[in-house]
């Protein structure tokens, strides 16, 4: 199968080696970046666990861990996974492949160098996009050419209709592109530090509408490109309604974007800014309920599949998580709830239902399903696999479980008065009773760490030392091939 | 069916599913954004919000340098137990000269929007370089190397006042002349403890009692 071909046979076969580098890439920070959570999780316990060393203090440690997920782990999957579903949907080769390798080692060097950065201190402190200005400008350099790689490969498709995995990948690259660039506009005083072109209040607003939508595009759009792709594929049974996933995709991708004030309910924003916010963190309900509905009938045919296939229990499973945290989020975004909620662990662990439970799980199922067929072999070990999948629930569940407690209790403490306005609880007496909950979170990061760890050794038997299968793309159905008057 | 048929479309051509992507995403941010960012309103210093000095400005690039913004938030909100355990709940006007804005998300530790003045200088050092020296049950990490490091060498001061004159701040050619000056002989840890206590004081005059 590894056979040598000519640069004449190699323009029409898929480029999945660089799929494969890109999924060991985010094998990797995604052993990194957990390891970090692990850590600053138990800082909380153990504070002097920092040694006086200022590059292990709590305050650096936390960008590293958010940042290597997201940045690390997470775009690199999304960038694997749409390298691999764009050639398959559109029938061709990636379009330019040596750009596509170029983006693939360049965002590696960004997140490494980045990460390092960010134990040095250089950060502008906006949630998720604490990178300082040079690596702003090189992402958004990098982001571009992913851009020309992916539309490029689309162009070239030799089938009339876009995929709609296709889509949600496409609104990833497009909208993540302007929220980075108008979100991270500074002026720079030196090569770690620079001044936000926005202040107070009016940055708070512009950095949220990123920050919610870095979560909106990326970590939900984004996975949601990786459900519809591999979920079908993977179970053998076609999108359950493809119309419903057309008007679920339109009013994600519309009211998504306005939700992002519900991070700053109570605060000296203007207030119509907050009312909107909550209207339209409801209507998102709809659409994303709609996507989970239309995934989980997807399989609703093929259930048996779950006993025997653990890439399928993940994804399956994700769906489930993916509805509970689009559930809660919208709850949380009343006010009436919020108040209760916000600045608490509570936000911690509907992240982590969402980051776990969502985003980690169906990347480690459609990892499980593509690094077989890539290199044409079995999985190294179904069995460990299995066991991941159940470390990955209890590791899961048992985080959510915590950091309910935990928050829900500071925020229920924090507001406590008692009959003449007087507050019932110290802020330190609070604090102190956290501790058996951040026991509790740091139990389940490590459970949930090394069903990860079983996951690298797992597949890095399958994948290493073995080369990419040569995949020629299949014949289109003439009804859908494109004809003449070829549109891009 | 005309909306399933420009949706055909749309589905069918690379460009206009770019466009319709941008298009739609778009919306939100300029019904909502835009105005916000021309509101002239969340611009306006409240009367005793000054633009922070050389000093309380390495400081704060201090705090954040560390990230203390991780674990506490500087935005009092208007609620009963709020107010009783901070003070009075934060306005836009006090935040106009913050780039970034620094309300945090996560209260690890207690908000630090009103602490200026809370506790004394001398506190504020022990507590910085080991907090379980005056709270023993503490989580907060200590910071015992911001006693050992000179203010001057935590930035170019200049370099950062020119940098917020052209945002906008109003500081003189006095003020950034004098900066070198100003951080001449001072620790780290001095810097951070005159932002922290100067947070929460540029409070309208008749709000603040
Ligand atoms: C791991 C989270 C964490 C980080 C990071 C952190 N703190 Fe704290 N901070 C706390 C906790 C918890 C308390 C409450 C217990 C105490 O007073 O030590 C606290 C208390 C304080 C207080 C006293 C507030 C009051 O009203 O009682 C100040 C001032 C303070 N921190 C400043 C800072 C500064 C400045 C930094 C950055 C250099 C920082 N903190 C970083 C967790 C943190
Ligand atoms: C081993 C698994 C993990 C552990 C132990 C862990 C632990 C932590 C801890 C301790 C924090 C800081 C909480 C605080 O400040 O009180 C945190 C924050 C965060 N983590 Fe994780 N994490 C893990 C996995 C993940 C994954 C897989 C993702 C994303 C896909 C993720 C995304 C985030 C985000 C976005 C935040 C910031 C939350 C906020 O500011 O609201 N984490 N994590």
């Amino acid at each position: 199968m590894a056979t040598t071909h000519s640069s004449q046979d190699s323009a029409d076969i898929y480029e999945d080696t660089v799929v494969i580098r890109l999924i060991q890439f985010s094998v990797l920070w995604a052993v990194i970046a957990m390891t970090a959570g692990v850590y600053i999780s138990a800082e909380l316990l153990w504070p002097t666990m920092d040694f006086g060393q200022f590059w292990l203090s709590f305050g650096r440690l936390r960008p590293l861990h958010t940042n290597g997920i997201i940045f690390g782990f997470g775009v690199s999957a999304l960038m694997a996974t749409a390298f691999y579903s764009v050639q398959r949907t559109s029938h061709v080769r990636l379009f330019a492949p040596k750009l596509a390798w170029f983006c693939a080692y360049a965002w590696q060097l960004i997140i490494l160098l980045g990460g390092l950065s960010l134990l040095a201190g250089w950060t502008s402190t906006k949630e998720y996009a604490e990178l300082e200005w040079p690596f702003d400008i090189a992402i958004a350099v990098v982001w571009v050419l992913f851009g020309v790689v992916f539309f490029g490969t689309i162009a070239r498709r030799k089938i009339r209709p876009i995929y709609i995995s296709n889509w949600f990948y496409g609104a990833l690259i497009i909208v993540i592109a302007m929220l980075h660039i108008v979100n991270n506009l500074a002026i720079p005083v030196t090569f770690g530090k620079s001044y936000s072109l926005y202040a107070g209040a009016q940055d708070a607003v512009v950095q949220w509408w990123y920050g919610h939508n870095a979560v909106g595009f990326l970590l939900t759009g984004g996975f949601l490109g990786m459900m519809y792709y591999f979920l079908p594929k993977h179970s053998g049974r076609p999108i359950w309604s493809y119309r419903l996933s057309v008007v679920a995709f339109w009013a994600f991708t519309y009211s998504y974007i306005w939700a992002g004030p519900h991070h700053l309910h109570y605060s000296a924003i203007p207030e119509w800014v907050q009312s909107l916010a909550v209207v339209m963190s409801v209507i998102l309900l709809a659409p994303s309920w709609a996507t989970m509905i239309n995934g989980i009938m997807t399989v609703s045919t093929a259930w048996e599949k779950l006993r025997t296939d653990p890439a399928l229990k993940f994804i399956v499973l994700s769906l489930a998580f993916y509805g509970l945290a689009t559930f809660e989020g919208p709850m949380m975004s009343f006010p009436s709830v919020n108040v209760v909620s916000h600045f608490t662990d509570w936000t911690i662990g509907h992240v982590h239902s969402g980051a776990l439970g969502w985003n980690a799980m169906i990347t480690y199922g459609t990892f499980y399903f593509m690094a077989p067929r890539l290199v044409g072999v079995p999985l190294y070990s179904v069995r460990l696999a299995n066991i991941h999948f159940w470390l990955a629930l209890a590791g899961t569940m048992l985080y959510i479980v915590a950091m309910w407690g935990a928050g829900v209790s500071q925020g229920l403490l924090w507001l406590s008065v008692d009959e003449i306005g007087e507050l019932s609880f110290s802020f330190k007496d609070i604090m102190a009773s956290m501790q058996p909950f951040y026991a509790l979170r740091l139990i389940a990061g490590l459970i949930f760490l090394a069903g990860t760890c079983l996951m690298a050794y797992n597949l890095s038997k399958t994948l290493v030392g073995r080369k990419a299968v040569v995949v020629k793309p299949p014949p289109v159905d003439p009804a859908y091939a494109i004809g003449k008057e070829a549109a891009v | 069916m005309s909306a399933l048929s420009l949706h055909k479309r749309i589905e069918e051509n690379t460009g206009l599913l770019i466009f319709g992507i941008l298009l739609v995403s778009a919306i939100g941010g300029l019904v909502q954004i835009l105005p916000v960012l021309n509101q002239k309103s969340l611009q306006a210093p409240s009367t005793n919000t000054q633009p922070y000095t050389a000093v309380e400005l390495t400081g704060r690039d201090i705090y954040i340098r560390e990230g203390c913004s991780v674990c506490h938030s500087q935005q009092v909100r208007p609620l009963i137990a709020e107010v009783e355990r901070y003070g009075p709940y934060s306005r836009a006007g006090e935040f106009v000269y913050d780039r970034p804005f620094l309300w945090g998300s996560k209260r690890t530790g207690p908000d630090l929007h009103r602490v200026g003045g809370k506790f004394s200088d001398d506190w504020h050092r022990i507590h910085l370089i080991d907090p379980r020296a005056v709270i023993p049950e503490s989580i907060m990490p200590g910071y015992p190397w911001l006693a050992k490091r000179e203010a001057h060498r935590a930035g170019d001061i200049v370099a950062k006042m020119t940098a917020l004159r052209t945002l906008g701040t109003p500081y003189t050619d006095e003020q950034i002349a004098q900066a070198e000056a100003d951080l001449e002989g001072l620790l780290e840890i001095d810097t951070l403890i005159a932002y922290l206590q100067m947070l929460g004081t540029g409070l309208d005059e008749e709000i603040a009692r």
